[in-house]
């Protein structure tokens, strides 16, 4: 049943990415324009991944003058994002503010109930999707899956999978190998991605699902090997490494970076706001980035959007159910 | 000060039991194989507070049966009058925020206080609410790009975003 | 020398106009904010890393670093002046910086956090232009037993810091942990804590909020109260002769200076860790190998000189695991990191290979930014100054105004000023009744840092704590924790042992 789940999730995607191709921008986009800074709230703390992506989109609006007034990047991390949901929430109508979004969009709502519903808010742009990879520390002389998960096994559930906080994306893709190997991982926590991939490296632990950007420098230096991708394809990056479903296991994980508005956002707003992030997904900074950290830039906006997200919180609602009904 | 003493014990003691309570929605016991739980840490320590305060408060109360000295003020009627004004404007200008915004609450709190406590010369107070504001503005909101709090003053700032961003 | 050619070639880097420009206007932005209360050098970093766009890359870096450097260096100041620590990292320097301002002695605090934060700072860079390479895999040593028994380390601080109350040292300790666990619990990923759900609860209690609350406010009211009859201006001026006076006095700091520099370089290249255990630490230190221990808290110089030689140090030794591993010790770091891969500078073993030119010409642009900003901070150490020499009521207007705005800035939440309030009445009331309040503030610090280490080296232990003994640099760090909490004790023990014939030391209370 899980795996279905997946599949459809997956067929979901693909539809919408399809869609997505059309531009949407039918709606005249010099109607309206900020009168004051937009405040971009932020749901991570400060100097995470999502933080850093959110502080390169604001200097790229401001050294190709997307906007007319500057765009002030605001952290609220806290509770997985809680705290911007309900202030993107309690700021309904607000057209001075976006959200930049990653996947705790969908599971922090369904996790706690903090009296939101994504249905609701402004989809603007999903601009990124970064990519999930099982690495392990080079020195365990294990390259391929086989000898990964038989190494595993061997550990007898001792094995320390590392990864960011429980219930957020590491915890999901840990869950999905357990599901899908009949495995069982010690899943260590810890509070961002970069960590996860120090500690990796420092063997205190045996294995990680970082992004590809997080392990990159230590993988040019020949510290950590991947193992598998969890992605459609091969990634350009990586192109050795196979991806989950080629080898025979439908796991594919990504993770979004889009920008939302808040809940009744002006649709004269939300033109603009589609219209500036369609100009900003075409600069070349920007690509350049993406290419250099392997990420996906298949622009989304509008109606596809919603309906992106709407699929992807469902996937992610079995995925939770998975992880903490069968507790691992 | 010795009732203040018992006081302060006792309202640690209710802050204690309020945290332990809370604290017991995650599990608080050790979990095999993994260590403590989630609420394992603000109880305990809550607990070891508890215990604290509580000896505070049998030691404080002893004390006051044994001998009826100590009877130092906790503080003088004039030094009250000073704190709950200082306190009460800082509270009613953070309340005033909300509505007004930062800059008129904070010219208000400085032309209240600069008066009623400070004695100062209208001259000087004059000065001062305008020159902080606008060095707020310039530091904060120019400089280092962060807005402050405007409340139903917003469209009053709108033609100074135009002018400066 | 193969390094010191390639630290030459990094000069040809650092000394070009633009470069130059561009650490001197980094260190100036970094000393305002970092004087501010409120805003530290993530802030400075954060709201200054979209302007570099305006450089090259390598001068974008380097001008981040020097904002860093500079808040690093302003940090001191509104500890000294308001009592107030800008930044963890400032913490220990209110322990003696603030006693020695109101004696009037502020400029000769401020020279001494100046001169402690160069030397710490030029040692560190040295250490750091040497040992880059080699000391970067020490980085990778540390997991989560050997952050736990650091922070244990660190916490030794506590035992010289307590009141004569221990029910209430352990009252303050216990509340700041308790208060640290506040928000999102990371292992579980459930709330705790929350009061009722709201939700400026969810990211925890920071830092700078009580911090604020208890330095700002609470000293406000404090003073207030105690100055009620006496209306009086702290007799702070300063003169050239002051300055050399200042600089002759601090020659009995060498030791500090030293013990300070080496220790915070070294716990600050331990990811994790960071500036504030450094600071603290080697606060401890000097004041257990003073001559002088009685002096410290009430305004001794080498209290002021430690903890700013290691936090400087620190911040140098951060840089260390970010440029050689990319793991970000702090969030400081870990925005300098985002700067770099924004820019296209893959931070890394293979970056020393690969961007010989970029990281030689930041490494030397250290050396400048530092040379910089002690001087920036030297001249302006009279303005400083004379601020303090303002009526009383006036510079407790300005602090509470600051109070209000710079407890908001960090976050943008009004949440916050309203803790910030709460915190500072109940401090005031606290500290009425000795209270120590200073454990609280530090307990709230290291308290995440602690329980999250702790859990973390657990579950990978299998929920065994052996491992924390077992692990040799873990093992080593708990005992040398041991021994020092046990130390005082011993001391006292044997001194009311030896004593109680003699009256001279009555003064042993519980």
């Amino acid at each position: 049943m899980f795996r279905t789940a997946l599949k459809t999730a997956a067929v979901a995607a693909g539809v919408t990415a399809a869609l997505s191709l059309v531009p949407t921008t039918a709606v005249q986009a010099a109607d309206w324009q900020p009168n004051k800074p937009v405040e971009m709230v932020i749901m991570a703390g400060q100097g995470g991944g999502a933080d850093r992506l959110a502080r390169l989109f604001q200097s790229i609006i401001e050294k190709n003058d997307l906007s007319n007034m500057p765009f002030l990047p605001v952290n609220k991390g806290g509770g997985s994002g809680a705290e911007a949901l309900r202030y993107m929430k309690d700021n309904a109508g607000d057209a001075h503010k976006v959200m930049a979004t990653l996947n705790s969009y969908y599971t922090t709502p369904i996790r706690t109930d903090i009296g939101v519903d994504i249905a609701n808010y402004t989809p603007l742009a999903r601009m990124a999707v970064d990519t999930f990879v099982l690495w392990v520390n080079a020195d365990s002389g294990i390259t391929t899956l086989e000898e990964f998960v038989e190494a595993v096994k061997a550990a007898g559930g001792e094995w320390k999978m590392g990864g960011t906080g429980t219930g957020q994306e590491d915890s999901l893709v840990t869950a999905m190998l357990e599901q899908e190997f009949g495995i069982t991982f010690t899943y260590v926590p810890f509070s961002g991605g970069g960590t996860v991939a120090k500690n990796l490296i420092g063997n205190h632990i045996d294995s990680t699902v970082n992004n590809p950007s997080e392990q990159m420098a230590f993988f040019k230096a020949g510290k950590s090997t991947p193992i598998a991708a969890f992605t459609e394809d091969r990634l350009q990056v990586f192109p050795d490494v196979p991806t989950m479903r080629e080898l025979g296991h439908d796991l594919v994980y990504t993770m979004q970076r889009s920008f939302v508005g808040a809940p009744d956002m002006p649709d004269a707003a939300q033109a603009y706001y589609v219209d500036l992030f369609t100009k900003l997904a075409a600069t070349e900074e920007w690509q350049t980035y993406a290419a250099e950290q392997a990420l996906l830039t298949d622009l989304l906006t509008g109606q596809a959007l919603q309906d992106y997200f709407l699929a992807e919180r469902e996937k992610h609602a079995k995925l939770l159910e998975a992880l903490e009904g069968g507790g691992s | 000060m010795r009732a203040a003493e018992i006081v302060m014990a006792a309202a640690l003691m209710a802050l204690s039991i309020y945290f332990m309570v809370h604290a017991t929605v995650l599990p608080i016991g050790w979990a095999r194989g993994q260590g403590p739980g989630g609420g394992a840490f603000p109880f305990w320590l809550s607990l070891v507070m508890l215990l604290c305060a509580g000896g505070i408060l049998v030691r404080e109360l002893m004390a006051a049966y044994a001998d009826r000295g100590g009877h130092r003020g906790f503080v003088s009627r004039g030094a009250l009058r000073d704190i709950l004004i200082v306190a009460g404007s800082l509270l009613a200008t953070i309340a005033s925020i909300h509505v007004v915004g930062a800059y008129v609450a904070i010219v208000g709190f400085l032309v209240f206080y600069l008066r009623v406590m400070g004695r100062a010369r209208w001259r000087t107070i004059a000065a001062l609410a305008v020159a902080t504001p606008v060095v707020v503005f310039f530091f904060f909101e120019v400089a280092l790009r962060i807005l402050l709090p405007k409340g139903i003053t917003e469209p009053l700032f709108i033609p100074l975003y135009a002018q400066f961003f | 020398m193969d390094v010191l050619t390639l630290l030459a070639e990094g000069f040809v880097v650092s000394l070009s106009p633009l470069n130059l420009a561009v650490v001197i206007v980094g260190v100036t932005v970094g000393l305002f904010i970092g004087a501010m209360p409120g805003l530290g050098s993530v802030n400075g970093v954060a709201i200054l890393l979209p302007m570099t766009f305006l450089v090259p890359p390598a001068s974008a870096i380097i001008f981040l670093a020097a904002i860093y450097y500079g808040a690093m260096y302003g940090g001191a100041i509104s500890s000294i002046l308001l009592g107030i620590p800008g930044a963890s990292t400032a913490v220990a320097t209110t322990f003696d910086g603030r006693p020695l301002a109101q004696k009037g002695k502020a400029g000769l605090a401020l020279i001494a956090a100046a001169a402690g934060s160069f030397v710490g700072g030029t040692i560190s860079v040295i250490l750091f232009t040497l040992f880059a390479v080699p000391l970067a895999d020490v980085a990778l040593a540390f997991g989560p037993a050997e952050e736990f028994a650091l922070v244990l380390l660190a916490f030794t601080t506590f035992v010289a810091l307590g009141g004569d109350d221990v029910l209430k040292t352990i009252i303050t300790i216990v509340l700041g942990l308790v208060l640290s666990t506040v928000g999102l619990d990371l292992i579980s990923g459930q709330p705790r804590l929350i009061f009722g759900d709201l939700p400026g609860f969810y990211s925890g209690i920071s830092f700078l909020v009580l911090a604020i609350g208890i330095y700002g406010v609470g000293e406000i009211l404090w003073t207030i109260e105690q100055t009620r009859h006496k209306p009086h201006v702290t007799p702070a001026r300063i003169g050239v002769r002051d300055l050399l006076a200042g600089l002759r006095s601090l020659g009995g700091s060498v030791k500090a200076m030293l013990s300070g520099s080496f220790l915070g370089y070294f716990v600050g290249m331990l990811p994790a860790a960071g500036a504030t255990p450094a600071s603290l630490m080697a606060y401890g230190v000097a004041k257990t190998t003073s001559k002088h221990p009685e002096e410290f808290g009430k305004g001794a110089v080498e209290g002021v000189v430690a903890p700013e030689t290691a936090n400087n140090a620190a911040s140098t030794g951060s840089l260390l695991p970010m440029l050689t591993l990319g793991i970000p010790g702090s969030p400081t770091t870990a925005l300098l990191l985002g700067g770099m891969v924004m820019w296209g500078l893959m931070p890394g073993p293979m970056l020393f290979l690969e961007e010989p030119e970029f990281v030689w010409g930041l490494i030397s642009s250290l050396y400048t930014a530092n040379f910089f900003a002690v001087a920036i901070n030297l001249a302006l150490i009279p303005l400083f100054v004379w601020s303090l020499r303002m009526p009383l009521h006036v510079l407790c207007a300005m602090v509470i105004v600051l109070c209000i705005v710079g407890g908001y800035a960090p976050d943008q939440r009004m949440h916050d000023v309203w803790l910030i309030a709460v915190f500072g009445i109940a401090g005031y009331l606290l500290r009425k009744l000795d209270y120590p309040l200073a454990p609280l503030v530090l307990a709230l610090v290291l308290g995440p840092l602690m329980e999250k280490s702790m859990r973390q080296a657990l579950i990978s232990a299998q929920g065994d704590p052996m491992t924390f003994i077992e692990r040799p640099i873990s093992g080593t760090f708990v005992a040398i924790a041991v021994v020092l909490f046990l130390l005082p004790l011993v001391r006292r023990l044997r001194r009311r042992l030896a004593g109680s014939g003699t009256p001279a030391s009555g003064r042993t209370s519980a």
